[in-house]
């Protein structure tokens, strides 16, 4: 097979079109080194289109008070204080730098009067901190990327007269598996979706940038690409995953009809002042102000109402608290029989803003639903209800280098893990695709110089097996059963990929329970085997049954991680809500769960590790009494006498 | 409220291919692109059909429904009665890979021709200033999401193989003219690149594209014709012409 196989040599490959993928490989570029992205879809198609609210950077143009501490105090408050800090803090000092990196290369942002980048409201942003075009940011970041990468083949065209000389696209190539040599990475293996044909990338330094895993909930914002496949890549390459119990239910999805169900409704809908009500006409928020954050909300409907004219002498309305609460909320007041016809509750911007203004601030959102559902908010409530939007855990980095346990692999945007804690703000998604991005693309470039001549290979063997196992969906009749008996009859995998969206959703979703998440793992189990037997018919050329039986034994594998740490972890916290423990526990916050196979195995297994620590000039930033609801009386002591800690690097 | 209906869709290969007859359910609510997933799933596994977002935010599912161009994610059933047959077929302006997936490549190839953003010289990054009014003409063409359906339809290479080389489509048209406005832009040759390498007076402005865009951009009235009058305005205004010959030059 492997005289057939087509080959290419590289020095840094990027998984992933996105905006992280997009921002890494630029950098890797920049950096010298020959670089190539494969995306899963076309060029330009990546999910982070979808994003709509903006990137949060404390530039200060809209509210001169705002600077990176503050940020650095909203991102590890909104993530419950289980973010990590490294990661926090250069994601809150980068950001600026990298959004106005963007008008450099051709981004056209919305203005304030004075003619800088304007910034808007979101939830858990102190002050006006996203850089937005109208409701469509994300589509703005990926054809600004687009458009460099483009700018960045003409430079090579005119130097080498070959465009494609250090920075080349394959698109709709999909990677089923990572090469190592020894420990280090060597290599990804995959196919072209439109001939089937396999292609092999030889390179010392891999990025992940895959986004997430939101296809294997049934309701979800995310598209199809969506399917774990960085996770679970990095998870058999030998990486660390963590924080995988903790998944982001945005809380406004579109509900109706039900063709659209879980697309997204834009948090700027909130932050332009919608909102939310219940059946009974009730804004329902101010019940489900939590005690942490008892101080930094408005407690009337007046004072939020306020708030939207004049921030210095006002509280917030809670409509603007992080995601997770107001999720929770959502789902609370639906089950309590307030819910709309439909099962969700009112988001309205008609009450608030005129027509014009709806239409000129949230033009997606006003064709969204005019187009889709036949509504026309300028003048009616959208039925809104949470959706799987986002996964805060994925692959264990280094927060400089975004390198993973395994040499050569790294991983930024939403597959790496780390940053958002237990619980994303919006906004902070985009300005970690181009902060982080930016990182691991120097990240490999100094691996790369380090490693020298002494370059990793790929044996026949580990091309083989790839080989192999791509194509074992064309002969799943093949498959023993699970005892060694007879072949069993063949499965759909479009009903396998049904029946695992029903069970993440009904058994691990938004609220947990240790007997449901047990059933959870017990089905994911029978699923796996019947996975196997997942066959495909037709051939190999754009055969979406065939990529689907591919890409589920990913989806299997972070739904597995998934569940067990949503097991495991005996408490409430941001995107983890456990009914049977619904409160958050100061001793759990010191604690990351680590998934990561046994090696030399294919099974799944779960360690405990301490969260980083705090740098004392940074856990400063925060008020005492706000820091006492999070952490154990212990961990204070350093504030007591800051000069005899030992905090890490600076 | 479900129902069962008729579609004809086309699948083949670039060797050829028919209009296949299926009957599939439909409910309440759907768009076509859940039926398309519906056959899929239950009747024709291997139907190869291109999509990402289902909300008409990345233009993938662009195909022809009934003749006209559309995305099949913004298609909605009601909008047919359910006694008729409905008609999905491949973009007809580019190669067909297989079934309702096109070969769309030509579309990166002629991205690729157009000059860059021209950062203005001395301005450090952080220091751009720009007015909302200025920008918002630009942000009207950077709403596309590659659909590709104005280039579909464009009659230019729609039914013109050979124009393909000379003509740049609608889409990348607007792309010069996005440049062309952008405030602080500094290549000041958009518009004869326009004219010489887009193939832009190839355009007699039918304003079909603009008639397909899902986005609603004003395609002909606020970008080709602009561009065409600034074409114009390079190639016969006495003083360019003249400024031209005594040695201004942006070579």
């Amino acid at each position: 097979m492997s005289s057939l196989l087509e080959r290419h040599k590289y020095d840094v490959i990027v998984i992933g079109a996105g905006g992280s993928g997009l921002r890494a490989a630029i950098e890797a570029r920049e950096q010298g080194q020959r670089t190539a992205i494969l995306c899963k879809s076309l060029f330009g198609k990546a999910h982070t289109v979808m994003a709509e609210g903006g990137i949060a950077a404390s530039m200060g143009n809209v509210n001169s008070k705002d600077c990176w501490q503050v940020h650095f105090c909203d991102t590890l408050r909104g993530g419950k204080f289980l973010g990590n800090p490294r990661m926090v803090e250069l994601h809150a000092k980068e950001s600026p730098d990298r959004v106005w990196e963007l008008e450099t290369y051709g981004a056209l942002f919305d203005r304030t009067p004075d003619g800088k980048i304007s910034q808007r409201n979101f939830g858990g942003h102190e002050y006006p901190r996203l850089a937005h075009v109208g409701d469509r940011t994300g589509l703005e970041l990926i054809r600004t990327f687009q458009q460099k990468v483009v700018s960045l083949q003409q430079e090579d065209f005119a130097e080498f007269g070959d465009a494609e000389a250090r920075i080349k696209v394959f698109a709709e190539l999909t990677v089923t598996e990572l090469v190592k040599d020894g420990d280090a990475i060597a290599g990804a293996f995959g196919y072209y979706r439109e001939t089937g044909a396999f292609v092999l990338f030889e390179a010392p330094a891999v990025i992940l940038a895959t986004g997430g895993i939101g296809k294997s909930f049934k309701v979800t914002s995310n598209s199809w690409e969506y399917t774990g496949d960085g996770h679970a890549l990095a998870l058999r390459a030998g990486a660390n995953l963590i924080n995988m119990e903790f998944v982001q239910f945005h809380p406004t999805g579109m509900i109706w009809p039900p063709s659209v169900k879980g697309i997204l409704v834009t948090e700027s809908v909130r932050g332009d002042g919608g909102i939310l009500t219940n059946s009974e006409g009730k804004r329902f928020m101010f019940d489900y102000v939590p005690d942490v954050f008892v101080d930094q909300y408005a407690k009337t409907e007046a004072e939020g109402d306020r708030w939207y004219d004049d921030q210095e002498n006002n509280k917030r309305p809670p409509e603007l608290l992080p995601r997770d609460e107001v999720a929770r909320a959502i789902n609370s007041e639906v089950k309590a029989g307030r819910g709309t016809p439909h099962g969700g509750v009112y988001l309205d911007v008609s009450t608030r803003l005129s027509p014009e203004v709806i239409k000129k601030k949230l033009p997606a959102m006003h064709a969204q639903f005019l187009e889709l559902a036949d509504v026309d908010i300028t003048t009616q409530p959208m039925e809104v209800g949470p959706t799987a939007h986002y996964i805060m855990g994925g692959v264990e980095v280094d927060g400089d280098t975004e390198s993973s346990a395994v040499p050569g692999l790294f991983a930024c945007g939403e597959v790496s893990g780390g940053l958002h804690g237990s619980n994303r703000l919006g906004g902070n998604s985009l300005s970690e695709l181009i902060v982080f991005g930016r990182r691991a693309g120097l990240g490999a470039a100094a691996y790369i110089k380090a490693l020298g001549d002494k370059r990793p290979t790929v044996s026949d063997s580990d091309l083989e097996a790839a080989g192999k196992a791509a194509l074992a969906p064309f002969h799943a009749d093949a498959v023993p059963g699970p005892d060694g008996s007879a072949a069993q009859a063949p499965e759909n995998p479009y009903t396998v990929h049904t029946e695992l969206q029903q069970v993440m959703s009904d058994l691990v979703g938004i609220i947990r329970r240790e007997g449901e998440i047990r059933e959870a793992l017990e089905k994911l189990k029978s699923l796996r085997v019947r996975a196997q037997r997942a066959a495909v018919e037709g051939h190999r050329q754009f055969n979406p049954g065939w990529h689907l039986a591919l890409d589920l034994r990913n989806m299997l594998d972070v739904s597995e991680c998934v569940a067990k740490a949503a097991l495991e972890r005996h408490e409430s916290r941001g995107g983890h809500t456990r009914d049977d423990f619904p409160t958050m526990d100061p001793n759990w916050r010191r604690l990351n769960l680590v998934c990561h196979l046994v090696p030399g195995t294919d099974e799944i297994e779960l360690t405990q590790k301490p969260v980083p620590t705090v740098r004392p000039d940074l856990l400063a930033l925060f008020d005492r009494g706000e820091l006492e609801k999070y952490m154990t009386a212990p961990e204070l002591t350093v504030l007591d006498n800051p000069q005899t800690s030992t905090g890490e690097k600076a | 409220m479900s129902y069962e209906s008729k579609f004809k869709v086309w699948r083949g290969t670039p060797d050829g291919g028919d209009l296949n007859d299926y009957t599939v359910e439909v409910n309440e609510g759907e768009v076509l692109l859940d039926v398309i997933h519906r056959l899929q799933a239950t009747q024709v596994p291997d139907l190869a059909v291109r999509w990402n977002c289902k909300a008409g935010k990345c233009g993938s599912c662009s195909a022809e429904v009934n003749g006209k161009p559309s995305l099949l994610c913004m298609t909605r059933m009601n909008t047919f009665n359910p006694e008729e047959t409905v008609t999905v077929t491949p973009l007809r302006t580019f190669p067909v890979i297989r079934d309702l997936v096109t070969d769309v490549s030509f579309n990166y190839e002629k991205a690729r021709q157009i000059p860059a953003f021209s950062p203005p010289k001395g301005v450090a990054a952080g220091d751009y200033r720009m007015q909302q009014l200025d920008v918002e003409r630009s942000q009207e063409f950077r709403k596309c999401i590659e659909c590709f359906l104005c280039q579909d339809v464009c009659h230019v290479v729609r039914d013109h193989d050979d124009n393909k080389k000379a003509f740049a489509g609608p889409r990348f048209l607007i792309r010069a003219a996005e440049l062309s406005m952008h405030p602080l832009d500094s290549n000041p040759d958009r518009a004869v690149f326009a004219r010489d390498e887009q193939g832009i007076g190839l355009c007699n402005i039918t304003k079909c594209c603009t008639e397909v865009c899902p986005e609603h951009i004003k395609i002909t009235d606020n970008a080709i014709i602009p561009m065409k009058e600034r074409v114009v305005d390079k190639k016969y205004d006495p003083l360019v012409w003249l400024g031209s010959k005594i040695g201004i030059r942006h070579d």
